[in-house]
């Protein structure tokens, strides 16, 4: 057999994230939509110093089209539209995020146990998500949303706490495949404590899948916002949120003569929940231990 | 496969009777409908005679066997807006959301399964990217955002469309008239199904193609049509029963919104109205049926996987 001679220079040695990142930037699309969400991020971020208005201030005339004093517009009551949108991403955007990160929470500490622990945790556990599931999501989510006070937190917290079970079925089942793997066997068998095992050996392998599926829920969640806040279940007015500034739309006043009301949070939403999507795919690629690319 | 059946109806029992404890809990936890009922015109007296003839100075648990033994029985309770029988209320109101649901999901498969399986079969041309982009929009698009662009549209700006209701108003609602109120509801839930589904079916088919049996048809030199229509398709049913079991709930709950901005008179806009005068007896007996459907539809989802997959086993 022939030996082949590698020179070390031939061999390219690139940490994890390394290649993650190269095999991120491959999808065209999902780098696009990273920078879009960085500069809508800052954009909100810098909401204060950005906006030129105040977004709660009656501020013109009523419903003034866009002109060279109001980007967008004012709205019925003269308040500045291009203000109130920039705000309005802001409350969004955290709105997903927190709910997002409570349902990532919840629904990766009920995975480890009922993957981990099995049996009777295991049983209560999964038929409990399973109930949770069987409920069509948005009548769950509007029921809760009709006997709490509506609100920014309230919101933040129904969404959070219904969004958990596909998190906790996907723990559940990484949790069941790594619990029979040699080096979580030999963790027990070395008495490793289980909290040990469970945050420092299982949750680490499985952080991948969780952070793509975690993309998801942050567009879902996002969405659900919009649609509460549309229904007038979600934030209340006077704060601004893309959902509830597209409220005013169902008046046929402002469906027909006021484009500049609703059309600009409805497209906003649109490029958030897309780019976010674009960028969730793009990561399972990127993320994906089977892949050789 | 009929002890199979079984098994599973007498696993979906307790979760069922979960689903109605937590419910009702929650509508316990939320306050007295009386609470509508007070003012300045209502003395009390009137309403704790109210609350005592709705039985609603018992404490909740015995209110909820009172419930659950009723319902054993057919009875679903009473609106406790309308006085109407909820059964009654539901039958009503079912037909329209059945037939909403029904056509969405036919005109959504029949977008996302052919589309799913173009792109897998001519992966990275530029059909393959349109259907993926279309996927993406379609599951980025809030249905309210897309209703309200389709009203202005279609309604405002060319008045092809009637943008509320099932039919025009002191008309019994013909055939062409019912069907010209359905368009664009049913777009807009066509339009979110096939963006859920497109990159699914996709990459399904995708992971079909690279199996070895393919390979061997394709070494047989049939063709290329036989290849994808006879041996792809048959394997490529398993995933579209997965879609199908998959949006059924997600259907059920979103034609709430849908109903709600075209005014389409189904268990959406029932369940909208009674959740916002917090009418207990409508919106249990609503959760009730959709779980009832959910798990149904699980259940026939995976007596389907047996019938299109002989490999897997039922036991």
């Amino acid at each position: 057999m022939k030996q082949r001679n590698l020179d070390k220079k031939d061999i390219v040695s690139e940490s994890y994230f390394q290649t993650v990142f190269r095999r991120f930037r491959r999808h065209r699309l999902a780098a696009v939509s990273l920078i879009i969400l960085i500069i809508l991020g800052a954009a909100a971020l810098l909401a204060p110093v950005i906006a030129p208005y105040d977004p709660n201030e009656i501020v013109g005339g009523f419903s003034n089209a866009p002109g060279r004093e109001f980007w967008l517009g004012t709205d019925q009551i003269g308040r500045d539209v291009f203000s109130r949108l920039l705000y309005a991403m802001r409350v969004s955007l955290l709105v997903g995020i927190l709910a997002t990160l409570i349902s990532t929470a919840v629904g990766v500490v009920l995975g480890l146990i009922a993957g981990y622990f099995g049996k009777a945790a295991d049983m209560i556990i999964m038929r409990f998500t399973d109930m949770v599931m069987s409920f069509p999501y948005i009548l769950l989510v509007l029921v809760a949303a009709s006997i709490f006070r509506p609100g920014m937190w309230s919101i933040i917290l129904i969404l959070g706490f219904v969004d958990w079970p596909g998190i906790a079925r996907l723990v559940r089942g990484n949790v069941l495949s790594l619990r029979e793997t040699n080096f979580v066997k030999g963790n027990i068998v070395a008495g490793m404590p289980l909290r040990h095992i469970l945050f420092s050996e299982i949750l680490p392998n499985t952080v991948a899948p969780i952070l793509v599926y975690a993309t998801s829920v942050l567009a879902l969640s996002m969405l659900d916002e919009a649609a509460l806040s549309f229904l007038g279940m979600g934030v209340q007015p006077p704060t601004a949120s893309l959902g509830n500034m597209l409220n005013g739309a169902q008046s046929l006043t402002v469906l027909t003569k006021q484009p500049w009301l609703w059309l600009p949070p409805g497209l906003l939403i649109v490029v958030l929940v897309m780019a976010i999507n674009f960028i969730g795919d793009a990561l399972r690629d990127a993320l994906d231990p089977n892949s050789r690319r | 496969m009929g002890k199979y059946i079984i098994k599973r109806i007498l696993i979906a029992i307790p979760v069922l009777i979960g689903i109605t404890i937590i419910d009702y809990a929650i509508m316990c936890l939320a306050g007295s409908p009386l609470q509508m009922l007070q003012g300045p015109r209502v003395s009390e007296a009137a309403v704790e005679a109210k609350a005592i003839a709705l039985g609603l100075d018992k404490p909740f648990y015995i209110q909820y066997f009172v419930w659950l033994g009723q319902l054993l029985q057919g009875n679903m309770g009473y609106s406790m807006k309308s006085y109407q029988s909820v059964s009654a209320m539901i039958g009503s109101h079912l037909g329209p959301t059945l037939l909403l649901m029904g056509v969405s999901l036919l005109v959504g498969l029949l977008i996302a399964i052919p589309a799913g399986i173009y792109s897998a079969v001519h992966q990275y041309s530029a059909g393959d990217y349109a259907a993926v982009t279309f996927s993406f929009f379609g599951s980025s698009i809030p249905s309210f955002f897309l209703s309200l662009l389709l009203i202005f549209i279609f309604t405002v700006k060319l008045g092809w469309l009637p943008s509320s209701g099932m039919s025009t108003l002191g008309t019994s609602g013909s055939f062409g008239d019912v069907a010209k109120h359905m368009v664009m509801p049913v777009l807009v839930l066509a339009v979110s199904i096939a963006g859920r589904n497109i990159r699914y079916i996709r990459s399904a088919v995708l992971e079909i193609l690279q199996q070895d049996y393919l390979r061997t048809a394709r070494a047989k030199g049939i063709g290329r049509f036989l290849v994808i229509n006879k041996h792809a398709l048959r394997n490529a049913l398993v995933p579209i029963v997965t879609v199908i079991g998959m949006e059924m709930p997600v259907l059920f709950g979103g034609a709430v919104i849908v109903e709600q901005v075209f005014s389409w008179p189904g268990l959406g806009l029932m369940t909208m109205s009674a959740i916002s005068s917090r009418d207990y007896p409508v919106i249990m007996g609503v959760c009730l049926l959709s779980a009832i459907v959910v798990l149904v539809a699980n259940l026939i989802t995976d007596i389907l996987y047996a019938l299109v997959d002989p490999t897997i086993q039922l036991n």
